[in-house]
């Protein structure tokens, strides 16, 4: 264990301890409040749209919840990867707080490529496009949505942890992690209603 | 580090790269004021069209284009720069601040919103301007041939994320920012109006973010949402729009209102009645402003259940309008009251929006709104509460403001002319169109037949239209003027009540040299009262640390634009292109650190506060 590293001195909640940092913490919430309203316009959307299949393939028989459980654990493992990185920022230790971003980024991508899969599925098995009905346009939307949303985190993390790897930890880089632990405990969230809303409700709705 | 502070800078790069609010503010001022002249010109050309029955002056297919970029301009790209310009200028100030709390965030946002505005009025030159109305709806939008509307899809798409993103700042600037004693109960109307404001921002730009992401996708990639034969449902698109749209009628009225009760308690040299009550009535207009957006859908026919509760929510929102309107009585009441050109045109507001808040509430009762529906008497109403609210707040602001922003004093000769031509022209224009429209003639159509007793009042609707327009321009040549040979201004030349007016005008760059100690409500005048030269000092002098400006939100700006634009014409690869640039721009706001600079306490001017 690197006890020492733990031994140099960060306030408590070293994401807030400066002005900038309080700024960025709250202004991120508000943020995400507006990402908020984002993700309820597109799931209103869908939900006016989703038996809108124009004769073509219903959500009953597209959906494999076995796929979509295995991508939904992925990316609720990641959530808690990052939980056990937001400790490790608050009690100091840089470099356990970086392994578990690493995973938790890995676990994003893993996550990414099944949904990448699982659209090319969906479009070369059967004829599910963003075009061949309004229910498809919805799905891709929200759904792709938030998939952009796992890309931008993914890229996210990668420039943090490139950039501030030699620097370590201090009340100017602790922000910066901490902002991405928020982002990722969102798209987290979202994900939750996109299985309830899009998949459960698509097969037994 | 102190050479970095004092390197004398290329103007045009400093204009480009600044994050200071002040600058910023002006820069939100001066391209508001071109796209209000710009909407404007377009005003006038559409009440030239309707001059005359069966008038062929620009032609249908024109007429479309014009009162679309007319209502799409007005509110967009004039009335919301506008506002952020004076929130930009003024609210720092008013609390205190130095800075805000996020400058690069600042200027990426009005770099947004301007190359948005130009991207949205670029079709004016390539094969024809958006014609869907202002509002969009599909499947006019959807379906309209060309690239007008993709224009007005991506134009407001890159301007609507400038704003919000303005809007954030805003809220972490009032919350964080605040000078020492500045309680949230002793902050200035404006502060909290545009507080509330920037609340409304964050929570429904994003609504209009996905509803025009939508209807691009229907148009660029062939999806299916509003194109009813695959099953889409275009209703979708009008809900998405109101519940966005509405509440931007509050996001504009707001601010407006907030000037209006600085302007009304400095002029009547009394504490402004009822102040607790302003700003509980203000957040109650911003909460049930998201509760009524159906009353823009009456006729679409979602049933007498969910048209009584909307209609419901919206009288109600006359309740706290009321008490605002009551409370600037009484300010004045009583008071020594003075009217310089600031003044009347806050006291012209009164009657003014009265009246439109009068037809609001009858076009709030369901089966009326039937009979109002699409017709002319929609535009008086709305044409009331924008121009006699916010056109009035902003006039209001700028002759207000124009000293500690520039440190001149407008003509008030000048000025006064412009508020009597403007008052009686806009009354002039919309108060025929409320019968205009109760004899039936429908909005957005380029001409009438004679013989329907419509002749006179569109005839006097076109007078008052020019009226308005000389009026503008003597408001121009003012403004010229004074930018010449303007008198100065000292630091409180209106002997007003609040923060901005102590310090010198223009404000320094800093703003504060010590942050202030607020020591109740309408902190200066407090001090000035107590026989104070200037504000208590809440912290020694010490070094004033600052933001280093950037040329990365500009670019991050031009990147989404090339997108935008080649996105339009299928051109994929260049579009990919426009977002590698600004991604590029992200990636390096966020590998590059920016540490800010210090300006030293010795090169401080004396006294500080005293800038000049």
């Amino acid at each position: 264990m690197k006890s020492n590293e733990a031994m140099t001195k960060l306030p408590a909640n070293p994401e807030r301890a400066t002005l900038e940092g309080k700024n960025k913490f709250l202004g991120f919430w508000f943020f995400l409040g507006g990402e908020t309203v984002l993700f309820a316009s597109l799931f209103g959307v869908y939900l006016g749209l989703r038996n809108a299949t124009n004769g073509g393939v219903t959500s009953n028989e597209l959906f494999e919840l076995p796929l979509v459980f295995i991508a939904t654990m992925l990316l609720l493992s990641s959530s808690l990867t990052s939980v056990f990185a937001t400790m490790a920022l608050k009690t100091n230790h840089f470099k356990r707080m970086i392994g578990w971003f690493v995973v938790t980024g890995l676990l994003g991508l893993a996550f990414l490529g099944l949904e990448i899969y699982e659209f090319n599925h969906y479009v070369h098995e059967y004829g599910h496009t963003i075009q061949s009905s309004a229910w498809g346009s919805a799905f891709y939307t929200l759904v792709g949505t938030h998939g952009a949303h796992v890309f931008v985190g993914i890229s996210w993390i990668t420039i943090l942890i490139v950039r501030n790897l030699r620097r370590g930890m201090d009340l100017y880089t602790a922000p910066k992690f901490y902002l991405f632990a928020l982002y990722w405990h969102f798209i987290d969230v979202v994900w939750i209603f996109i299985f309830t809303v899009v998949y459960l409700m698509g097969k037994v709705g | 580090m102190s050479a970095h502070a004092y390197k004398k800078k290329n103007p045009v790069w400093d204009w480009l790269t600044t994050v200071d609010h002040k600058k910023i503010g002006i820069l939100y001022l001066a391209s508001g004021a071109f796209f209000f002249l710009l909407g404007g010109l377009e005003a006038i050309l559409l009440r030239v069209q309707l001059l005359y029955p069966e008038f062929d002056f620009v032609g249908a297919e024109t007429f479309n284009q014009l009162l679309t970029m007319h209502g799409t301009t007005m509110i967009f790209l004039a009335a919301m720069p506008l506002v952020f310009g004076f929130m930009n200028a003024i609210v720092p100030l008013q609390i205190g601040a130095r800075d805000v709390a996020f400058p690069f965030v600042n200027s990426l946002g009005f770099w947004l919103f301007s190359l948005g505005g130009v991207l949205l009025n670029l079709g004016w030159f390539m094969g024809g301007a958006p014609d869907a109305g202002w509002t969009g709806y599909a499947p006019l939008s959807t379906t309209s041939p060309g690239n007008g509307v993709d224009f007005y899809v991506l134009g407001l798409q890159i301007s609507g994320i400038g704003t919000l993103i303005g809007g954030i700042n805003f809220l972490v600037t009032i919350i964080n920012m605040r000078a020492p004693g500045m309680t949230f109960m002793r902050m200035p109307l404006f502060t909290w109006s545009s507080f509330i404001t920037s609340g409304l921002i964050l929570f429904a730009f994003p609504a209009l973010t996905i509803g025009l992401a939508l209807l691009m996708f229907d148009r660029l990639f062939g999806s299916q949402f509003f194109a009813a034969e695959a099953g889409g449902n275009p209703i979708i698109y009008e809900h998405l729009f109101w519940i966005f749209g509405h509440p931007e009628v509050y996001i504009l009225v707001l601010p407006a209102f907030g000037i209006f009760s600085e302007i009304i308690a400095t002029f009547a040299r009394k504490r402004l009645f009822g102040y607790s009550a302003m700003v509980f009535a203000t957040a109650l207009i911003g909460f049930l402003g998201f509760m009524v957006w159906v009353h823009h859908m009456f006729t679409v026919g979602l049933g007498p259940i969910a048209n009584s509760i909307f209609a419901v929510a919206t009288m109600l929102i006359a309740v706290p309008t009321g008490v605002k309107i009551f409370n600037w009585l009484f300010t004045m009441w009583g008071g020594k009251v003075s009217f310089p050109t600031a003044n009347l045109f806050a006291v012209g507001f009164i009657p003014s929006f009265v009246l439109g808040g009068m037809t609001g509430v009858m076009l709030s009762v369901p089966p009326a709104d039937y009979q109002y529906h699409d017709s002319y008497f929609v535009v008086a109403h709305f044409h009331y509460v924008i121009v006699g609210g916010v056109v009035f707040g902003l006039f209001a602001g700028m002759y207000y403001w124009w000293p500690k922003i520039f440190g001149t004093l407008l003509n008030e000769f000048l000025g006064k002319l412009h508020f009597w031509l403007f008052f009686i022209g806009f009354h002039l224009t919309f108060f025929p169109m409320h019968f205009l429209g109760l004899m039936g003639m429908p909005r957005r159509v380029y001409t009438y037949l004679s013989g329907q007793s419509l002749d006179e009042a569109n005839f006097a609707a076109t007078i008052g239209a020019f009226l308005m327009g000389l009026a503008t321009i003597i408001m121009l040549w003012n403004i010229i003027q004074t930018s010449i040979k303007g008198k100065k201004a000292g630091n409180d030349p209106w002997d007003a009540r609040t923060l901005e007016w102590a310090i010198a005008s223009p404000a320094p760059e800093y703003n504060f040299a010590q942050t202030p100690l607020v020591r109740g409500l309408d902190a200066w005048w407090l001090e000035k009262r107590a026989g104070n030269k200037a504000m208590i000092a809440a912290e020694p002098l010490d070094d004033i640390h600052m933001p280093d400006s950037s040329i990365l939100p500009l670019v991050l700006s031009i990147g989404l634009f090339i997108a935008a634009l080649a996105a339009m014409y299928s051109n994929w690869v260049i579009a990919i292109g426009g977002l590698v640039i600004t991604a590029v721009a992200m990636i390096l706001r966020s590998v590059i650190d920016y540490h800010g600079y210090h300006i030293h306490k010795e090169d401080l001017p004396d006294e500080g506060r005293e800038g000049k």
